[in-house]
């Protein structure tokens, strides 16, 4: 496991202040600030955190964070401190102002401020309160020996360290880039706005399954990950396993991605798509190797016919409705593709890419009125009766 | 002329008082009616230009207020998405394009002719027209709120996310159109600024002793040239795109959604230079004031400046690190992206060991070049960070870019600014601001930068992307977000403080004098503020610091004074200013500068009601818009009185000695500026193949057949004929031999509608319509193109012959007839190297 101990303060600064904004929005007052402290310095890791590192593309690159902070603190203190000693080395003096020469505009220019005022006309200087003479007139010729510390500092120094810069990103890119194994299971994943389309295939090829917005990985194992767009730009981001590649409309992008350990990884949207691109997230679930197993099977698996009459009702409704239009649902003749695959959604942890939980009641509220969940998303409300809805709801849990 | 050596102040400065009113007068104000927009000199209008930009400043700045208020808290309901989408897109265009460059562009109008030593800039109605342009372009793009329709694709407009099936509305039409309006406003000031260091400074003000200001604004301007062509030429096809005309990023018709972005970034990289190369000259201007000492190594930074211009145009993919391309382009890009480093580290030591060597006087500019220094550093190195590619893979596209783009333009480019008005506004107003005051708006920007910025390093690094309206509570955000929320206001009310402070010193603050910091540069020897008439008395430059160095600013030799004769006597009832040589700033001859007049404010309003056109799509508006371009460039370039009055007094004959009045050829400004203006078509020719080749790399889109070479060659046999004719129509031209001259421009006038035919027949021999596939778009824009150039000749040859025809010996005939002179080959030469491309290279695979 990778020290965590140094961003503890961030964190339970992080912790607090959210528990407090909780607090505060729940009207929870009373809620001792000690448990909140407590609970804030839990040193359970961030879903989205890049310096949580749990996959070994996400870890080198932690490790390069390390490394480039400590040369940016380094320089940036370095040059600081060199500015401020300067500007307190020696303050100016008293002086006296030579003769400069002024041209005759001027001098009219003080005539008429006097005339107008009645007030002597301000001298040269004036903004400095007090006369001074520019020290060092004849120093072009004595540059010589700070140009010198100039160069070393301003160009030889930041040329030695970026090459050895340069070289210590060629090959942590090398590493980074690498492929993934030709026997490695390929997982594509389509941009849309603003949800995944993730598509299962076996190393031969084979189409496996389908689902969307959570991507299950079997812990340990290089994934392939290959990525396509066919509406807008997006950028396929979890940023505790590896660094973000755009998904491109005319192109596809593949990259190698895998966990250390389980555990639930939370991924966004990372290229602007749209109006609804702060709510496009995605959850990457790392499993033990049977249990991944076991998921694969029932999801590829097709959906079970409703065997409750309120949801064989709504099944019927569904198909009949402008649902099945968008949505496929994988054992009956819904084969719609404009929107997720809903064979196993009741299976999934959330709806609408990470904008509601997947529950009952969010399930409900995401069928009367999407636009009030995610204005701007590109399903629609379909009209429905009250009975029309309890099924349809009915159905929709019954998706397992 | 006087007799004998002019060896005291009194005999080379001494005028009358009658000559001293001449003078001011025809310098002076516009006489009404419609006084307020016949202005054209550069020190009223660059007052007008510097107010709006810096209406638009607090205006982008109000923006990202309203954002930060909706990022304070998670799950925030402030604003809803599509306000905030939009709100983020205009925020960063308004900064960009709205901001920034016309505010250096017009800090530069107003200080670099007196940091020059000049009268004017070299085109003072062009100057307005740019000026009017950009209002227009500005209110045009803002109007859009009005209607509730601003754009909201991002600042940096990425199709497919930009295109008419992804953006239906006419938001990003607003964004497309005016921008473009505002582009070609800076591209103008540009030239002008070029034209105006390269030639029109003060005798003896040799390249090694410009300010470096001026050395800036001198790489500014060229940076501006490269940069903005390919982005005019990106929203340009994207437009076309948009209406539906062309499929150059449509993916399915053989488009590529990247070549955008290498448009935009080609331009977007040196933008951020672009800003900043301005603000790094200010500090080396204002730094060794306020240090008591010249600065550390000027041509090290002057070589350092121009550096970085260069190596700004080798880093622009960096800002596609992960759009998935091949390890050797993303090394050689990493490598430039590490490499600019080492400019801007040779500058900064300069600026250390100025402060270092000299007696630092700590009055508020010195405290904001402070602040520069220090903030600056702290987005330099993590600018380092981001370059480093598998870094890049985390941190792209989240707030710790975000945190290092605003270290970089606020520390790197606002501060300077804000130096440079506490350092300038004295000279601008006559008034001292309140150093007490300026103090408090130091620190409180000072720190709350800091509060407001830092946080977002960290929220970046714990996963949050950029612009999102929102974000879901338990990502660990929340206490950074807030803090930085609370920052930004602080932020804004201490960037407030600037007004408050020059509201104050207009009413309470102590006159200014000439030249209240006791500097080194020219505008300090004007009185402040500087008259509309500015250097009626020429000085004689000797230094790089004449303030502090020259006894004197009398010519130093009989010679010199005697050459210096015509500029001291004659121009009294026309603007005359003068023109010196490029490198050693020797004078070199006597140019004539138009006075007020309504042309440029109508032409606006032609260039305004044109675009205005194409937004809503309505062929009247657009074609009464380019009826009065037209009108208004007949009225403009219509013989004008006081050209005539200025050639009548001053007899064009040269080699006696004196200065000779340039109105045509090599030594006049238009030859300057055609020069300029035939670089831009060559960088917008250079962009169009490149995005031809880029759009034909992979083999496959290449077109299925290769079109026939036949009308081509037949189109490339006239451009060789008009080349020819209009060689032989300006040999007669220099050559005084009135009938050839006619014959000439008679021949090439009647070649060019047969060229445009010609190629008008080489596309429609091919079949292809423009929007059936990328390739058939960029064919028919490449072609296009040559349809510009000639739209452009065809009018220069017909006023040629018209000059020819009626007045062959006026001079003013024969500077058009130069100019058509270079288009006329120019065009020839563009639709050869057009032919090459499209008909020979597709058989060379």
């Amino acid at each position: 496991m990778p020290d965590r101990s140094w961003h503890s303060v961030p964190r339970c600064a992080t912790r607090l202040v959210a528990a407090a904004v909780r607090a505060a929005r729940s009207r929870a007052y009373l809620t001792p600030l000690a448990g909140l402290a407590l609970v804030a310095c839990r040193a359970d890791p961030l879903p989205q955190s890049t310096l949580d590192a749990a996959g070994p593309d996400a870890r080198i690159i932690l490790q390069m964070h390390w490394v480039l902070t400590a040369i940016a603190t380094l320089v940036s203190i370095g040059i600081i401190a060199a500015t401020v000693i300067a500007l307190r080395r020696r303050r100016s003096e008293r002086g006296t102002a030579p003769p400069l020469p002024l041209a005759p505009s001027v001098f009219a220019e003080h005539e008429e401020t006097r005339r107008r005022t009645g007030e002597p006309a301000p001298q040269v200087g004036a903004g400095m309160d007090e006369p001074f003479t520019p020290v060092e007139l004849d120093a072009p010729q004595r540059d010589g020996g700070v140009l010198k510390l100039v160069l070393a500092g301003g160009a030889v120094f930041p040329a030695v360290v970026l090459v050895g810069l340069f070289v210590y990103v060629m090959v942590v890119l090398a590493e980074v880039d690498r492929p993934a194994p030709a026997d490695a299971l390929t997982i594509e994943v389509t941009g849309r706005q603003f949800w995944w389309e993730v598509h299962y295939y076996d190393a031969a090829g084979r189409r496996l399954l389908e689902t969307a917005n959570e991507i299950h990985i079997p812990v340990g194992e290089e994934v392939r990950v290959r990525l396509r767009s066919p509406d807008v730009i997006h950028s396929f981001w979890v940023p505790r396993l590896a660094g973000k590649l755009d998904m491109i409309p005319g192109r596809t992008n593949e990259f190698a991605i895998s966990a250390d350990s389980s555990g639930v990884y939370r991924g966004q949207c990372a290229e602007y798509c749209g109006v609804q691109h702060a709510k496009m997230a995605m959850l990457l679930v790392a499993q033990a190797p049977d249990e991944f197993a076991a998921w694969m099977e029932a999801q590829a698996a097709d959906a079970v016919p409703a065997a409750d009459p309120l949801a064989a009702r709504g099944e019927a409704v569904f198909l009949a409705s402008a649902c099945a239009a968008c949505h496929a649902v994988r054992g009956t003749p819904a084969t719609g593709d404009l929107g997720p695959d809903l064979t196993h959604v009741a299976s999934r942890r959330t709806l609408a890419a990470l904008a509601i939980p997947n529950t009952r009641g969010h399930m409900g509220g995401w069928l009367v009125n999407p636009q009030a969940i995610k204005p701007g998303a590109h399903m629609p409300a379909v009209p429905m009766t009250r009975e029309e809805f309890d099924a349809v709801l009915a159905y929709m849990m019954s998706l397992r | 002329m006087s007799t004998g050596t002019p060896s005291t102040r009194e005999s080379y400065f001494a005028a009358g008082r009658d000559r001293e009113r001449d003078f001011e007068r025809t310098w002076g104000a516009a006489a009404p009616p419609l006084a307020w927009f016949k202005e054209v000199n550069n020190i009223p209008i660059a007052l007008r230009y510097m107010g709006v930009a810096f209406a638009f400043l607090f205006t982008g700045g109000f923006m990202a207020l309203l954002m930060r208020i909706q990022l304070a808290l998670p799950e925030n309901e402030f604003l809803d998405p599509s306000t905030y989408n939009q709100l983020f897109t205009m925020h960063g265009t308004t900064m960009m394009f709205l901001f920034v460059i016309p505010f250096i562009e017009a800090m530069a109008n107003y200080f670099l002719p007196l940091l020059l030593g000049t009268r004017d800039l070299p085109f003072p109605r062009f100057t307005t027209l740019a000026f009017w342009t950009f209002l227009w372009g500005g209110l045009l793009v803002y109007s859009s709120f009005l209607f509730g329709v601003a754009p909201d694709g991002g600042w940096f407009a990425y199709v497919p996310l930009t295109n008419r099936t992804h953006s239906p509305g006419i938001g990003m039409d607003f964004w497309d159109i005016g921008l473009s309006v505002a582009e070609i406003a800076a591209m103008g000031a540009a030239a002008e600024l070029i034209v105006a260091i390269l030639r029109m400074r003060a005798p003896g003000q040799a390249l090694h002793r410009l300010p470096v200001f001026a050395w800036a604004m001198l790489v500014f301007a060229f940076m501006v040239i490269f940069a903005f062509t390919p982005l005019i030429v990106g929203t340009a096809m994207l437009e076309l795109d948009r209406k539906g005309l062309t499929s150059f990023f449509v993916p399915e018709a053989g488009g590529e959604p990247l070549l955008w972005q290498h448009l935009f970034w080609i331009f977007g990289h040196p933008e951020v230079y672009i800003m900043f190369i301005p603000a790094v000259g200010l500090v080396s201007q204002i730094l060794p004031v306020f240090a008591r000492r010249p600065l550390v190594g000027y041509p090290l930074v002057v070589l350092s400046l121009i550096a970085t211009g260069f190596l700004s145009f080798g880093l622009w993919v960096h800002h596609m690190f992960t759009t998935g391309l091949s390890p050797t382009s993303m090394g050689f890009f990493a490598a430039v992206s590490l490499l600019i480093a080492i400019p801007t580290g040779v500058q900064m030591f300069a600026w250390i060991a100025t402060i270092w060597k000299g007696r630092p006087v700590w009055r508020t500019p010195l405290m904001f070049i402070a602040g520069f220094l220090i903030i600056f550093v702290m987005g330099g190195v993590t600018g380092t960070m981001v370059g480093a590619v598998p870094y890049d893979y985390q941190v792209h596209d989240t707030y710790f870019v975000v945190a290092h783009f605003h270290y970089v333009l606020i520390g790197g480019v606002v501060f300077p600014f804000f130096a440079t008005a506490y350092y300038w506004l004295p000279k601008i107003t006559g008034r001292l601001l309140s150093e007490r005051l300026g103090k408090w708006n130091f620190w409180i920007m000072f720190v709350s930068f800091h509060v407001t910025f830092f946080p977002m390093h960290i929220a970046g690094l714990l996963g949050m992307p950029r612009r999102i309206y929102t974000f879901d509570a338990g990502l660990g955000w929340e206490p950074y977000n807030l803090v930085s929320s609370i920052g930004a206001w602080g932020f804004g009310i201490g960037a407030t403080l600037l007004l408050v402070n020059l509201v104050w010193s207009l009413r309470r603050g102590r006159p200014a004098g000439a030249n209240p910091w006791n500097a080194d540069t020219l505008e300090w020897w004007e009185p402040s503020p500087p008259p509309n008439a500015q250097f009626m008395y020429i000085p004689f430059v000797r230094s790089r610091h004449p303030l502090w160095e020259q006894e004197s600013f009398e010519p130093e030799s009989a010679e010199e004074a005697e050459r210096m004769e015509p500029m001291r006597a004659a121009p009294r009832t026309w603007r005359g200013a003068l023109l010196v040589s490029a490198l050693d700033g020797k004078p070199l001859a006597v140019a004539w500068m138009p006075g007020p007049t309504l042309w440029p404010v109508i032409m606006s309003v032609g260039f305004l009601a044109t675009f205005v056109g194409a937004l809503v799509e309505n062929a009247w508006i657009a074609g009464a818009g380019l009826t009065v371009i037209a009108v208004s460039l007949l009225g403009w370039f219509w013989p004008n009185e006081g050209q005539e009055k200025a050639m009548a007094e001053f007899g064009l004959a040269s080699g006696e000695g004196g200065l000779p009045l340039a109105i045509a050829g090599p030594r006049s400004n238009g030859y300057w500026a055609m020069w300029i203006f035939l670089v831009v078509m060559s960088v917008a020719l250079a962009t169009i193949i490149a995005a031809y080749y880029y759009l034909g790399d992979d083999g496959e889109r290449l077109p299925a057949a290769i079109p026939d070479t036949g009308t081509a060659m037949w189109a490339s046999v006239a451009a060789l004929a008009l080349a020819a004719a209009t060689y032989w129509m300006a040999r007669a031209m220099r050559r005084r031999q009135a009938w050839s001259w006619r014959i000439g421009s008679a021949a090439a006038l009647v070649l060019v509608p047969v060229l445009a035919w010609l190629t008008g027949r080489a596309w429609t021999d091919t079949g292809l319509t423009a929007v059936e596939s990328a390739y058939a778009s960029i064919f028919v824009t490449m072609i296009g193109f040559n349809w510009v150039l000639i739209a452009v000749l065809l009018p220069m040859m017909l006023f040629t012959l018209v000059w020819a025809i009626m007045r062959p010996a006026d001079v003013r005939g024969h500077g058009l007839a130069w100019l058509t002179e270079l288009q006329g080959y120019y065009t020839a030469a563009s639709w050869l190297l057009t032919a090459a491309v499209l008909y020979l290279s597709p058989r060379l695979w």
